[in-house]
């Protein structure tokens, strides 16, 4: 999938963890295209782990930031602009809540976890945008992740289904605001996939066998196919496309009921 | 020493890039081996993938060393 679709683009990339990351396979493809790869991390046990990664790629731009605090998304960009006068995308993969609140009811959510879990998945997005968009050039472009339980009840997505569905809303607003500016705000609402995140979410197996057994493709996407559709958003392929979620997901979100070929299930036994 | 032994062995090693001799029955993935949280949460997801299997959060916390990990997956698969 080599091109040089962004070749004399560069960017930042915010919240990759290990080498199953979303944001992993969104950074080797924007990689292969040419494009030059900054990255941020929060706390000790992400920096060994995103160091190397960032490595891999030959990037040594690899900066600490806490998008719950805004001196150090303030921080953060300074340190970018120390090295690059301006940037033309940024990468954001975040999001987090209490696992306890991962399972069992929504109804049941503490104000505490839904104002943290809203701070750091939906708000984050609005905080980083408003210091990237005073060094992005025309024809940048933003991209958020987010998942197709904002749009519909998914088992145990609970609280993190709000958040999308506010993240989801803010991409809107977003792409309204910095539109002017020629600068596009979109996300990717991609199927579910074996992350670090993921493994706080219960009954995961379950819930990739049902996509695999339903949806149009009858698979469960990947890292990398993910990682095509980012690159499509973040070059000038589509610099028709703002405001959007695109779903990334084997077409599940079109399906109205079970595949009559796909067996029965229970989250209990395979 | 079993196949499942070595080979949840190989993959502590290669996790945690630490020597073979050392990951030993009574090995604790953080006290002995190094592990952060979050190489513990990542050992588990290797596991899972290399015999196939589903190992739950309230299992998972159990798994602390490597003779632990060893006699859960025995008992899985």
């Amino acid at each position: 999938m080599s091109s040089n679709l962004m070749q004399g683009k560069r960017g930042l990339i915010m919240g990759l963890a290990n080498d199953k990351s979303i944001a992993w396979g969104i950074a080797k493809a924007l990689s292969e295209a040419g494009a030059e790869l900054a990255f941020s991390y929060q706390g000790e046990a992400l920096k060994k782990r995103v160091g190397p990664l960032a490595e891999k790629l030959g990037s040594d731009m690899v900066l600490p930031c806490d998008v719950s605090d805004a001196t150090s998304i303030d921080a953060l960009f300074d340190g970018i602009k120390e090295q690059w006068d301006n940037i033309d995308f940024v990468v954001h993969a975040i999001g987090f809540s209490d696992k306890n609140e991962l399972r069992g009811r929504y109804v049941d959510t503490s104000a505490d976890n839904f104002r943290m879990t809203m701070d750091i998945s939906v708000y984050s997005f609005t905080a980083v945008m408003q210091r990237a968009e005073k060094m992005m050039n025309a024809g940048g472009s933003a991209i958020t992740l987010t998942y197709y339980g904002a749009e519909r009840i998914m088992p145990h997505y609970n609280v993190m289904g709000v958040a999308k569905a506010a993240l989801e809303a803010s991409v809107r607003y977003l792409a309204e605001d910095l539109g002017k500016d020629g600068i596009r705000v979109n996300a990717i609402s991609a199927g579910p996939i074996k992350t670090l995140a993921a493994s706080g979410i219960g009954d995961f197996r379950y819930i990739l066998k049902w996509n695999e057994y339903n949806s149009p493709l009858r698979k469960n996407v990947s890292i990398d196919e993910v990682g095509g559709s980012a690159l499509y958003l973040l070059s000038d392929l589509s610099a028709g496309v703002t405001g959007e979620t695109h779903h990334v997901d084997a077409g599940y979100h079109v399906v109205g009921m079970k595949a009559v070929d796909a067996p029965d299930m229970s989250p209990n036994k395979d | 020493m079993s196949d499942v032994a070595d080979r949840v062995r190989k993959i502590v090693v290669e996790h945690l890039g630490v020597e073979e001799d050392k990951v030993v029955e009574g090995a604790s993935f953080i006290d002995d081996l190094g592990a952060d949280s979050l190489d513990t949460v990542e050992l588990v997801m290797a596991f899972e993938e290399e015999f196939g299997i589903e190992i739950p959060d309230d299992a998972a916390e159990t798994i602390q060393s490597f003779g632990d990990a060893v006699k859960f997956i025995k008992e899985a698969s």
